[in-house]
């Protein structure tokens, strides 16, 4: 089997599903691009190039060109899918979803439960989000905790490059309305490239991935912040000091269960997440431990989260911006050592600088 | 007239079923017992009609929060729709969509919509199914004066040039946006005028003649069933209630409106024409009137004595799986 990029595994994704599948087509802003240009047709073939290629193969009836228009191309792929295609709607960057978020939250999202059961809405909105690109303040946002806020929609995070096609097959066959948010550093990371068959298969949603284990400590980690969380981890076990590396892949549905399994094992939770530092994803993790595990608890729950700003441009403010895997390693020997923050980070830095 | 009397009576018994949807609405709603925000339709039934008239269940539209109107042209159970508004288990939509959510796919209707035009980008998106379908069929997004102003109508009718897609963007232009005027609210002279600088033809119509509207569809209908790309139609038209139910509408002369219930009553004139011209009797046209007042009174006892969605419906059909 060979080992491939998220880039390559979403490609994949979406050219089986439209072979397989006459009723899927795509829709957005230069998913093929060159459309009424002298030049080449197919130039982009999406922003990053996922899609080129597609638009050869399934032709411009499927695979479709847009305006810059977000709030009617997207209005345009509801409509289609509640009546009888399945498309994959391309929303560049996340940032954009204020431009038709009424689209999603108003319309897709409710038709099922308004209408009594009877409308099938199956939209998958491929979108980018995450911040480390310099990309600044509008093109650099994880706005997954807003999503998963909102009832009728489902809300996909992959972290590596075998789960990003399971999943992307399974949102686009899913009859619900699925958001599917692919962060921009992981498309060509080696770290999460991974072994991915050459043919069609299907990752459950709700169904979280266990990427270490260990006894003292829970990390839930979601797309990016997996690998931080991973590579804390694997640092924290030459100490001696375990982690369960908990990757729920989606948000919504979430696999509350192999949370609260895993707090019940290790009496600790740290939540790593790049979405918000209010009302965050990490904050309804923390919610739900709190309620349901609190019994459980040895320490008090730590969220590794942004700061409650905008993301910067200026690379230095950036990198501060990102939640880092200093951040997370303290925060495990914060709620395992007792030790003070300052303490914990001071000691974190100690150590890389000795291993350096 | 090229319309047989069957035609002509099933018509009217259409508009005056829409009519007498309306006024028992209308009635009712002082009772207290009909929950929520109704946008009552009266004076408005040519359109729904003359337009639904050329469409099967295989056509799709897209209504607004003014719905009632469409979804009874489109063919959806008034019955059930009643059920609706009084949020009855039984309702069109099992109770958990009201009058602003009243849809029926199975007629091709994407529903009533409380986001003032939504339906735009929605009925082209149905549009585009046809087209990838390769099928004939067209959709119609029904908006009005108001909706005529949000973005969504402008980008869904650029959306839809460009893809050449088979959607009817039918503007009813009742001269009143809650309560602005479109004097007021449109920068152009008139609003079917936008869809010349979209790339679009566009007709503009008496939207309180039946005949006006039916044979106008009749064309713009053909044209998108052929292929041609979308077609813009702005109907002018009258509301006889206020925005809403309860709306005192002191932006509005009273001889205004009792002017348009007296000589712009679609139903009137259609009644008026068709007797004048010996097609059918003043006694076929009191007896469908008769028929719908006793169904209506039918409709709201039932929907006054029907159950409750069972509590389990609370948190039922938020996902087909979760």
């Amino acid at each position: 089997m060979a080992e491939k990029s998220i880039r390559t595994a979403i490609g994949e994704a979406m050219r089986a599903e439209m072979r397989r599948d006459n009723n899927v087509i795509l829709i957005g802003e230069d998913v093929a691009g060159g459309q009424g240009c002298e030049g080449e047709l197919d130039a982009y073939g999406g922003v990053l190039g996922i899609s080129k290629g597609l638009i050869q193969e399934f032709g411009a009836d499927r695979i479709i060109d847009t305006p810059i228009s977000e709030m009617g191309y997207m209005g345009m792929a509801v409509g289609a899918a509640a009546s009888g295609l399945r498309p994959i709607a391309e929303l560049m960057f996340s940032d954009f979803y204020g431009c038709c978020w009424d689209m999603l939250y108003n319309q897709a999202a409710k038709f099922r439960y308004m209408f009594g059961g009877k409308a099938v809405t199956p939209l998958t909105v491929r979108t980018m989000i995450g911040a480390g690109a310099s990309a600044s303040a509008q093109h650099s946002q994880s706005p997954y905790h807003v999503f998963t806020s909102l009832p009728g929609m489902k809300c996909v995070v992959p972290s590596n490059a075998y789960d990003a096609k399971g999943l992307l097959i399974q949102a686009i066959q899913d009859d619900d309305p699925v958001i599917f948010c692919e962060h921009k550093a992981l498309y060509d990371l080696p770290l999460a490239a991974s072994e991915v068959p050459d043919e069609s298969y299907t990752v459950p949603f709700g169904e979280a991935n266990f990427v270490r284990e260990g006894e003292d400590v829970t990390i839930v980690a979601l797309g990016l912040m997996v690998h931080l969380a991973a590579g804390a981890a694997d640092e924290l076990a030459k100490q001696g000091i375990g982690c369960d590396v908990i990757d729920p892949r989606t948000t919504s549905p979430l696999d509350e269960e192999a949370i609260l399994e895993s707090v019940q094992n290790t009496g600790r939770l740290i939540v790593v997440d790049e979405s918000s530092a209010r009302c965050g994803f990490a904050h309804d993790i923390a919610a739900l431990v709190a309620s349901q595990a609190f019994d459980c608890l040895k320490a008090p729950i730590k969220l590794v989260t942004p700061p409650h700003t905008p993301v910067p441009f200026s690379s230095p403010l950036e990198q501060a911006w990102i939640p880092s895997g200093e951040r997370v390693a303290a925060a495990v020997l914060e709620v395992t050592m007792g030790l003070d923050a300052k303490t914990a980070m001071d000691t974190v830095m100690a150590a890389k600088s000795a291993a350096a | 007239m090229s319309l047989t009397k069957e035609q002509l009576l099933d018509y009217y018994r259409k508009m005056r079923n829409i009519r007498e949807f309306e006024e028992t609405i209308h009635r009712e709603n002082t009772t207290g017992e009909i929950p929520g925000f109704l946008h009552l339709y009266c004076g408005e039934e040519a359109n729904a009609v003359g337009v639904c008239a050329h469409l099967s269940d295989d056509d799709y539209i897209a209504s607004n929060h003014r719905g009632h109107g469409h979804c009874v042209a489109k063919g959806s159970d008034p019955r059930l729709m009643v059920m609706e508004l009084y949020g009855r288990a039984e309702g069109l939509c099992g109770g958990k969509g009201g009058s602003m959510h009243i849809a029926d796919l199975d007629r091709g209707s994407l529903g009533a919509n409380g986001i003032v035009g939504a339906g735009a980008p929605l009925a082209t998106g149905a549009a585009l199914t046809q087209k990838v379908k390769g099928r004939d069929n067209v959709s119609v997004c029904f908006f009005g004066d108001g909706a005529s102003n949000e973005g969504y109508v402008f980008e869904a009718m650029n959306l839809a040039v460009i893809l050449k897609l088979p959607v009817i963007f039918y503007c009813e232009n009742n001269g009143v946006g809650e309560g602005t005027g479109v004097d007021y609210a449109v920068g152009a002279d008139s609003i079917a005028d936008r869809a010349a600088a979209f790339g679009m033809p566009a007709k503009k119509i008496d939207g309180t003649d039946f005949f006006s509207v039916y044979d106008a569809m009749e064309e713009v209908v053909a044209h998108c069933r052929a292929g041609n790309g979308p077609y813009f139609v702005e109907a002018e038209t009258v509301r006889f209630y206020g925005h809403f139910e309860g709306d005192p509408q002191k932006y509005r002369l009273k001889e205004e409106i009792d002017n348009a219930k007296l000589h712009r009553d679609c139903l009137k004139k259609f009644r008026s024409r068709v007797i004048e011209e010996g097609l059918a009797t003043t006694e076929e046209f009191d007896s469908i009137d008769s028929d719908l007042v006793a169904a209506y009174k039918g409709y709201v006892a039932e929907a006054k004595q029907a159950a409750w969605p069972r509590p389990e419906a609370l948190t039922e059909d938020v996902y087909i799986t979760y």
